[in-house]
């Protein structure tokens, strides 16, 4: 175990923790923004799938990874589109609809991957980028400044989304459409239009996590998510459906799951042992949510409660 | 206009939603170079064609409805089970245990006690996130998506050591027990088909919930927790009792489906591929559509999760003699998801519109 | 009204179908090879492109002679619902009817007394059970490992393993592959991801090998495809299994793959079903028969490396090493 606590295996460690909670975070994020306005979206894990799908095809067939990166969330917006019809046209009931929604979009990845590509082929993956100064501080650097866009792009967005749903009248209408949809809308906001375009944000977003998931790892299979976006809608919950705690539940998945791998690799954990600490990442966020439970966090009062104008 | 049609819209507009869906796929099937309709015929007589495909929907159907009971009570106390797919191999395991424990005593006690087991073990993994939910605040969809994971490494484990069938030659052994006692089958009710006991078992218990739902105090105090919880609280109802109670018979249902997808199966063994789904055909999930379909209500869960049950047999039944990707089939099944759970409102609109 | 249109929907729909079912009868088609080849249905509990174990289950049918139609049903990982498919192919009329998964063992063994006229295959493992109309084909994957792991070792003094779950085919290669890596005097270390699908897992496990200094990896299942990307990323050497996987990185990364070929076992069953046997062996697919080839990478086959592998190759057929 000595071995472990060396400043180069935590370093590196954390880096493959955080290349491991970029995709949860980025899901997660989009789900926080379209819960705090009332909408449950359990089709996250379709989304994925097929944005990073139809990422991995284009940098595959154009090598360019910005391209990849803005057709996952092209295609996020599109899922989000649908679903935002299907919830607030429609008003199906949003807990089947998304399993639906993750249904159509395995089998969907599933069989567009099967065609259009067979096999999987190595794309490029992100490169890291040192910051420049903060970079190059002594072990900060190496923790913080030397990741790929994509992880500060999700991060940097932990603040960004914080700010609009805190100190934005846009935020504001979210979390009143979310809290009391029949209040708000008396005061003239229209909560369908407000609802459409947290969907729409947080779908593309799930999207783009997929995409990050696809081009970080370059490769593609059948389920490549394998859970992700489940976990990142229950990361919403332990985040108290604030960005900062999104963040943290993240890191903190994301930063075991690395642990766990390092101590196998080294051989920390052998046997028997290395089978139960699979479970650690899971088990952990649980214990973490009972021991510093925040009984005041409550959901959204109207999540999942699809909105007519007189009732 | 004659007064029963706008009721009509109660029926054509699902059935509309369906034919939309069904119609996306077979630009999809003919995109891949098959033939739709002999496709959609074949998943028709595959699931209902004959007495063996009757009998193959009913047992598919089993653990839905089984689950769909459960989520009609935990939904009911206003609780979101996701931890389907860990209580059924909690229930399992449990069983499966139990029967290695006590594998000659009579079939008559047998079967009773592992199914039993069954309800202990699920019912034990919906208590926990129930109480962490009614006792310290911790959100239900949280804990069961993590408690999901958990038990698929428990069963993992259990599966590839101590309960790992001894008999398999040293190399290549797979994470499979040994067959499972045979005083614990479940007996065949139908002979020449799979019509197992489990079948009567599920619909016993969709009927027991529905009794419990709406017939008993508790159930009763639970539905009013669910509906008010502030209220149910004033009234002096224990709303954390509810809740951690609902969770945990949610649980014990699809601990039950656990059991009897172990002793119902053909193999007669249980086996872990390291993934829920590979045990379980993604019933946890699955379940939760039936019971929504059924307008959470047990007894209505019935034929919603035989109709899923269908789907899903008839699907499998269409790839095979169409040869088309599996991967096809399971979009599908999800376009006929959102399909019709999109149409329940439109009924209503349909209906009023029809009435001008 | 949500509630009771829902309901009402439920109800005709039953009758509808149920009207159906009392019209349809059960009508179990036959139809037989007719001297073209016989007809095989393949039954696997994955997908067929996942460079693993379906894709060559899949591979192998396809370069069979003497077969006239091959139907597959890939994706079966619910054992119920393979079980069902090997009964209706069986009922449809395929000559040969073959169960690419070890966990359809047990309902292999329930289903082919039902058609004593059809031939039924089991795949992978040695057993079977005794019935004249089921044959079992399995892969000495241990060997080819082995003579893998040999060659590693030439290639880096540490070696990283990214494995699956720890059973089965998975295990007996990774096992034979430390045994010839550790006899060419290499550091191996093991990591079992427990997924069988876990990309991101696999691709950090991977990142963390590389990390702590290894110079080969190697692992099996589908998940591997992460670990191969890191490696490429990386600049280290991968050893593949099951399938040719030099396609899933950049020329060079991948030295060789043990490719297993199915049809050495499976074509003595395919003209033995043709003659009119309906089998009842059990088959393995090893170096000794060519079952088991290892195939390099592209650019990768040079000449001292074939030295290296033909003599633990030939030391393995000889008998003269164990491999598991």
């Amino acid at each position: 175990m000595a071995e472990f606590f060396t400043v180069t295996v935590l370093i590196s460690v954390f880096a493959s923790g955080v290349r491991f909670a970029t995709p949860y975070l980025l899901a997660a994020l989009g789900e926080t923004l379209g819960q705090r306005s009332g909408v449950l979206n359990l089709g996250v894990e379709g989304v994925m799938l097929l944005g990073g799908f139809m990422a991995y095809w284009t940098v595959l067939e154009t090598g360019s990874r910005l391209l990849g990166v803005l057709v996952g969330l092209a295609v996020g917006l599109v899922m989000g589109a649908v679903y935002a019809v299907v919830t607030l046209v429609f008003k199906a009931e949003q807990g089947i609809s998304g399993i639906g929604i993750y249904l159509f979009g395995l089998g969907m990845s599933e069989l567009l991957f099967e065609k259009l590509v067979g096999t999987s082929r190595k794309i490029p993956s992100f490169r890291d980028v040192r910051i420049p100064v903060l970079g190059d501080i002594k072990w900060i650097g190496d923790i913080f400044f030397n990741h790929s866009p994509i992880v500060y792009f999700a991060v940097l967005l932990v603040p960004a989304l914080a700010y609009l749903l805190n100190r934005t009248t846009f935020g504001l209408n979210v979390r009143a459409v979310g809290e009391n949809p029949e209040a708000a809308d008396s005061l003239g906001v229209s909560v369908n239009r407000v609802r459409g375009i947290t969907i729409l944000l947080g779908n593309g977003l799930a999207g783009l996590g997929g995409a990050a998931l696809a081009i970080q790892v370059g490769q593609f299979q059948n389920n490549i998510t394998n859970g992700i976006g489940f976990i990142a809608v229950a990361l919403v919950y332990f985040g108290a459906w604030r960005p900062v705690g999104v963040l943290a539940g993240s890191l903190l998945y994301g930063l075991v799951a690395a642990t766990v791998a390092r101590w196998k690799v080294m051989e920390i954990v052998t046997g028997s042992a290395a089978s139960f600490t699979t479970m650690a990442p899971a088990l952990l966020t649980v214990l973490a949510l009972a021991v510093i439970a925040r009984r005041s966090a409550n959901a959204p009062a109207a999540l999942t409660v699809p909105f007519s104008r007189g009732g | 206009m004659p007064k029963h049609l706008p009721r009509l819209s109660g029926v054509l507009v699902p059935l509309f939603a369906v034919v939309v869906a069904l119609l996306i796929g077979a630009i999809l099937i003919l995109i891949l170079g098959a033939n739709p309709l002999t496709g959609y015929w074949e998943l028709l007589k595959g699931a209902f064609g004959d007495g063996d495909a009757i009998a193959d929907v009913a047992v598919r159907a089993t653990p839905l409805l089984l689950v769909g009971a459960g989520i009609t009570i935990a939904f009911r106390a206003k609780v979101i089970n996701i931890g389907g797919e860990g209580q059924i191999i909690a229930g399992a395991l449990v069983s499966v245990v139990t029967s290695m424990a006590v594998p000659n005593l009579p079939s008559i006690l047998l079967i009773p006690l592992v199914l039993l087991a069954g309800l202990v073990g699920g019912g034990f993994w919906g208590f926990i996130p129930g109480a962490l939910k009614a006792y310290l605040g911790v959100n239900e969809i949280l804990s069961t998506i993590m408690l999901n994971i958990v038990a698929i490494q428990i069963m993992n484990y259990l599966l590839r050591a101590p309960l790992i069938d001894p008999d398999q030659p040293e190399a290549g052994r797979i994470p499979q027990t040994a067959r499972l006692a045979r005083n614990a089958d479940l007996p065949i009710l139908v002979p020449g088909t799979r019509l197992h006991l489990g079948v009567v078992v599920a619909i016993v218990a969709a009927i027991l919930t529905w009794v419990f739902l709406f017939r008993t105090t508790q159930g009763f105090k639970m539905r009013a927790v669910g509906a008010n919880d502030a209220a149910a609280n004033y009234a002096g109802m224990p709303v954390k009792r509810m809740t951690m109670l609902a969770l945990t018979y949610s649980g014990a249902l699809c601990g039950l489906a656990g059991s009897i997808l172990a002793f119902g199966s053909v193999s007669h063994r249980m086996y872990a591929d390291g993934s829920s789904v590979g045990f379980t055909g993604a019933s946890g999930f699955n379940g939760i559509v039936a019971a929504l379909f059924g307008g959470l209500h047990p007894i209505w869960t019935i034929p919603a999760s035989f109709l899923f049950g269908a789907l899903l047999v008839g699907a499998n039944a269409m790839q095979r003699s169409i040869q088309i990707s599996p991967a096809l089939v399971g979009a599908l099944n999800g376009l006929i998801v959102v399909f019709v759970v999109s149409s329940s409102t439109l009924r209503a609109r349909v209906a009023r519109w029809m009435e001008r | 009204m949500k509630n009771t249109s829902n309901r009402k929907a439920l109800v005709a729909i039953c009758a509808i179908l149920g009207l159906f079912a009392a019209a349809c009868g059960s009508d179990g088609e036959s139809a037989g090879g007719d001297g073209d080849g016989i007809r095989i249905a393949i039954v696997a509990p994955s997908a067929e492109n996942d460079l693993a174990f379906t894709q060559s289950i899949v591979d192998g049918t396809n370069n069979l002679t003497g077969v006239k139609e091959i139907a597959r049903s890939p994706g079966l990982f619910l054992v119920d619902d393979a079980a069902a498919a090997l009964r209706d192919y069986a009922d449809d009329g395929f000559d040969l009817v073959i169960g690419h998964g070890s966990q359809y063992g047990a309902v292999i063994q329930e289903i082919a007394p039902d058609f004593p006229d059809t031939a039924f295959a089991w795949g992978t493992a040695s057993d079977t059970f005794g019935l004249p109309n089921v044959s079992a084909y399995t892969a000495a994957a241990d060997q080819g490992g082995y003579a893998l792991g040999a060659l590693a070792a030439t290639k880096g003094s540490t070696i990283g393993i990214v494995g699956p779950v720890e059973v089965g085919d998975a295990k007996l290669y990774i096992d034979g592959f430390t045994m010839g890596a550790e006899a060419g005097g290499a550091a191996v270390a093991t990591s079992y991801i427990d997924s069988f699908s876990d990309v991101q897992l696999a691709s950090e496990t991977a990142s963390a090998f590389a990390d702590s200094g290894v110079e080969v990896m190697t692992g099996t299942a589908q998940m591997t495809v992460g670990a191969i990307g890191v490696a490429e990323e990386t600049g280290l050497a991968w050893f593949g299994t099951q399938s040719n996987q030099a396609s899933a990185a950049a020329d060079g990364v991948v030295v060789a793959s043990q490719v297993y070929k199915w049809e050495v076992a499976l074509q003595g069953l395919v003209d033995d079903i043709a003659a009119g046997s309906l089998g009842g062996q059990s088959y393995e697919i090893n170096l000794a028969n060519g079952g088991l080839a290892i195939e390099w990478g592209v650019g990768t086959e040079n000449g001292d490396d074939q030295a290296i592998l033909d003599a633990a190759i030939d030391d393995i057929i000889a008998g003269n090493i164990t491999t598991r």
